[in-house]
């Protein structure tokens, strides 16, 4: 195995009394898809949370391609090439879906001190934004202010201003959560298309979904990773099945 | 506070209604003098006047509060600072002077409104660093603080009038023009009004300005895209300081005086009325909040020396009972329609 | 050194003072989520009362009861008719109404005690000094006003570390829900502590009476104090709200004291005094500004 895209060593996280990342060891392969599958209350977001840089870990490393990244604050570890989407919707609710997008295709570009000139009217910003959201299969959609939306248009939205951010590596908090049958199997359908394009951090309660997308598996338990495996793996790990999937919270 | 009235501006290209709006705006404003004179009203070119001046300094308000979000309660400091510019340099200028043994004093125009937006700016970037590092109900508390220390500070400046202020005995002077005349000083003021509403206009829908709004919808939103939020916000406080600036110079020149009473922090609460008045987050909306409050206030000072007690409760209800000020009521009165 | 002594004890008084109007504001914020700029009326309604009574019936107890009654009420009818519709708005709705508040109140003041400033007498028993070292005389009535501002400051450490009160406000705003799963009227709850919050600032009122001028505009200028005390502190902390309030009173005070005469030694009198004052009363901003720099939550940030 080649140098991990995402390298974690003995990261620790303390809430007071509660420990919700307990020495976290992860590696993240370029290309893969690394599923991260816990029980409710496993701190599987708190630990997506740190690794985008919202929340300070107390101890341990984060690199990414080599290089560490804790020191660095949110806006800066997009720009070496982090996103992620958001269990509980982060959108902007008076824009539109549009200009929702075009923000992060602006943000990519680097140049927002520009004063003057019409940002609605940028070919440029536009056109990219408007790309993005066809490849979401929201394009029909574009000009709705997204306090209109349907929280699966909202989800999808997500997805959409992550993927314009054009990352290296994407964190996927829950991405069907809250989605219907067929918003979820197109969920699934466009992620295993960007298979192999963007290396993918998924952490999902859907199990199916998971086992049909997942490279490789992380289960994490009382904030701490229990085993690490293919889905093969995890599926006949006795320790997974008593921990975890025994539970029937799948 | 008013989510349709946003919205409003985002709207990508203005219907012709709003663009009869706007035409039938900049003719009645340019035909107002000479509409009053005809009617043998005079007395209400300086009205119309301090309407503008006024507009000037709510809708670069309205920049940091309405856009950014930013809740400043200090933008008195600004007002005041760009009223003590031109009075300054004014003295300065009649002593043949020079400000801290280095500047020479002035009564041009063309020199006292650029610097009076310069030291705006300088100002608002000084405070807006410090305010800046807290947010909610922090950064109400601390713009309204640092604006006291400098109401403070010119009370205790006994060369430049103290407590009393220090009169300026001649408006500046540009390209010759009487600027004593009323109507003269009107025009010079509807000028830099449209220059302002013209620059706000295109800031706000500038990618700066798209940011802006977006931080202020969502500052978690705009981090995970990579944006840190600190800049820009403090560069539209530093435009809002500057507009503001300009705004006092203007005032100085206006009442031919200044004193610490336009740093007040009372004048600071008077910015936001006709923000809120008007409509937070509308472009126009400051200009018809201001209108709105300096009419109000004189109608009600002709009547009772006690005018405050009638403005507290109009403010009151407003503030209670409508969403989005002036502009939001019209709106669903049904005026402008079109726009939604 | 008797002098200096003087006017530390000066600053604590003070810091006292300041102290039961950011105790309040501190309560009011902290619970309900509410910036309220019209307390500073409050304490003005307090001061106004209790002159009033003073001077039409001599007493002191009626001057005293008449001061945190109208305070409290004024604060409880305020609640109720404007404060509780702005819980959900944003700061700058209650910003507005507040001010709107203020402006009501400081025209109803001078509509019915004139702009002149009332000058109420310390009451006689009360009129005296002691000497707390040799060569340092004090006067009682300020002695006795640091002593109710640290009786306050006892008591309200006791009600909200040992009582269900206390439980609740510590639960807060951020728990609102929780609090109303207790089974506890939220409404009457917090009009209850709106009350006791009006209630410290009438206090402080009436007690600053005999030291400062009663006069329209007293509110504001002390409320603008308690904000710079409130954010060195810490937002929604009293703790923070008690030690922010004695530094803010000393360093002010201390600063007015000796600054102009300091200033003195380098330059003409009246300019040095003029100066100085203007610098003095900077000072504690300045100080703000310092705290902003090193520690943006302030001193000591409530536990959120």
């Amino acid at each position: 195995m080649s140098q991990p895209l995402l390298s974690v060593r003995g990261l620790c996280k303390r809430f007071g009394g509660l420990i919700a990342t307990d020495s976290v060891d992860l590696d993240v392969v370029e290309g893969e898809i690394h599923a991260l599958i816990g029980p409710n209350g496993a701190g599987k977001t708190t630990l997506l949370t740190q690794l985008f840089g919202e929340l300070s870990h107390d101890a341990g490393e984060i690199r990414l391609d080599g290089e560490p990244i804790d020191t660095l604050a949110t806006p800066q570890r997009v720009r070496r090439g982090l996103a992620r989407t958001f269990q509980i919707n982060q959108l902007l609710p008076d824009f539109s879906m549009l200009d929702n997008v075009a923000l992060a295709v602006q943000a990519r570009q680097g140049h927002s001190f520009r004063f003057f000139a019409d940002a609605r009217r940028d070919k440029g910003l536009r056109q990219r934004a408007r790309e993005h959201l066809t490849a979401a299969g929201l394009a029909h959609r574009a000009e709705v202010k997204v306090a209109d939306l349907s929280h699966g248009e909202q989800k999808q939205l997500e997805f959409a201003i992550a993927l314009a951010c054009e990352p290296r590596l994407l964190l996927l908090d829950e991405p069907m959560a809250g989605l219907g049958h067929a918003e979820s199997e197109q969920m699934v359908a466009m992620l295993s298309g960007l298979k192999g394009r963007v290396t993918m951090l998924l952490v999902e309660h859907d199990m199916d979904a998971v086992f049909a997308l997942a490279d490789r598996i992380s289960v994490l338990v009382y904030g701490r990773i229990i085993a690490t495996g293919t889905a093969q793996e995890i599926r006949d790990n006795a320790d997974v099945r008593t921990a975890y999937l025994g539970e029937g919270d799948a | 506070m008013s989510e349709d009235a946003i919205t409003h501006t985002g709207s990508p290209a203005p219907s012709t209604g709003r663009a009869l709006m706007l035409l039938a705006l900049a003719v009645g404003l340019i035909a107002l003098p000479f509409l009053v004179q005809a009617l043998g009203q005079p007395a209400l070119v300086p009205l119309a006047t301090r309407v503008l001046i006024y507009a000037i300094a709510a809708a670069s308000l309205n920049l940091a509060l309405g856009f950014g979000g930013m809740v400043s309660f200090g933008h008195a400091a600004f007002f005041g600072v760009g009223g003590y510019v031109v009075g300054i340099l004014y003295r300065t200028y009649v002593d043949d002077g020079l400000f801290l043994g280095l500047i020479p004093g002035t009564s041009q125009l063309l020199i006292t409104l650029p610097a009076a937006i310069l030291i705006g700016g300088l100002l608002a970037l000084t405070i807006g660093a410090l305010c800046l590092r807290t947010s909610g109900v922090q950064f109400i508390m601390i713009t309204l603080a640092f604006a006291q220390m400098l109401f403070f500070l010119f009370v205790s400046l006994k060369a430049y009038g103290g407590d009393d202020g220090m009169t300026i005995r001649r408006r500046n002077e540009l390209f010759g023009l009487n600027t004593r005349d009323d109507i003269t000083f009107y025009f010079i003021c509807l000028t830099v009004a449209a220059l302002v509403f013209l620059a706000l206009w295109r800031i706000i829908g500038s990618r700066f300005g798209m940011v802006l709004a977006g931080i202020r919808q969502n500052e978690r939103r705009m981090a995970a895209i990579g944006i840190a939020p600190y800049r820009y916000k403090l560069a539209a406080f530093v435009i809002s300081g500057m507009g503001t600036g300009l705004a006092g110079a203007l005032m100085a020149n206006y009442l031919r005086f200044v004193s610490p009473d336009m740093l007040h922090w009372t004048k600071s609460g008077e910015l936001m009325i006709m923000v809120i008045l008007g409509g937070v987050g509308t472009l126009l909306g400051p200009l018809f909040g201001a209108a709105a409050l300096v009419i109000l206030e004189t109608v009600l000072t002709s009547w009772t020396e006690h005018w405050q007690l009638i403005l507290g409760p109009i403010l009151l209800l407003v503030v209670l009972f409508t969403q989005g000020g002036l502009n939001g009521l019209f709106n669903r009165l049904g005026i402008g329609r079109s726009e939604r | 050194m008797t002098l200096v002594l003087e006017q530390l004890l000066n600053g604590l008084q003070f810091g006292v003072m300041l102290f039961l109007l950011a105790a309040g504001l501190t309560l009011i914020f902290g619970i309900m989520g509410v910036i309220n700029l019209a307390h500073g009326s409050l304490y003005m309604v307090g001061a106004y009362a209790a002159a009033f009574a003073a001077a039409q019936t001599g007493s002191v107890i009626i001057a005293i009861l008449a001061g945190l009654a109208a305070a409290a009420l004024v604060g409880m009818a305020m609640e109720l008719f404007v404060l509780r519709r702005l819980y959900a708005r944003d700061h700058l709705d209650q910003v507005l109404a507040t001010f709107a508040l203020i402006l009501i109140f400081n025209q109803s003041v001078t509509l019915l005690f004139g702009r002149q400033p009332l000058f109420v007498s310390v009451p006689p028993a009360l009129n005296g000094s002691v000497e707390l070292l040799p060569g340092l005389t004090y006067p009682i009535y300020r002695l006795i006003i640091i002593a109710v501002g640290l009786l306050v400051a006892l008591g309200l450490y006791l009600l909200i570390n040992r009582t269900r009160i206390g439980m609740l406000v510590r639960a807060g705003a951020t728990h609102r829900e929780m609090v109303r799963a207790l089974g506890v009227d939220i409404r009457l709850l917090y009009t209850a502590v709106f009350g006791l919050g009006a209630l410290l600032a009438g206090l402080a009122g009436l007690m600053a009476g005999p030291i400062l001028a009663v006069q329209v505009g007293m509110g504001e200028q002390i409320l603008i104090m308690t904000f710079v005390v409130v954010v060195i502190g810490g937002v929604g902390s009293i703790r923070g709200a008690f030690f922010g309030a004695l530094l803010v009173g000393l360093v002010d005070t201390v600063l007015r004291a000796f600054l102009p005469g300091l200033l003195r030694q380098v330059m003409t009198g009246s300019e040095a005094d003029a100066l100085g004052a203007g610098l003095a009363s900077m000072g504690i901003y300045m100080l703000m500004a310092v705290v902003l720099l090193v520690r943006p939550k302030g001193l000591f940030p409530a536990n959120v």
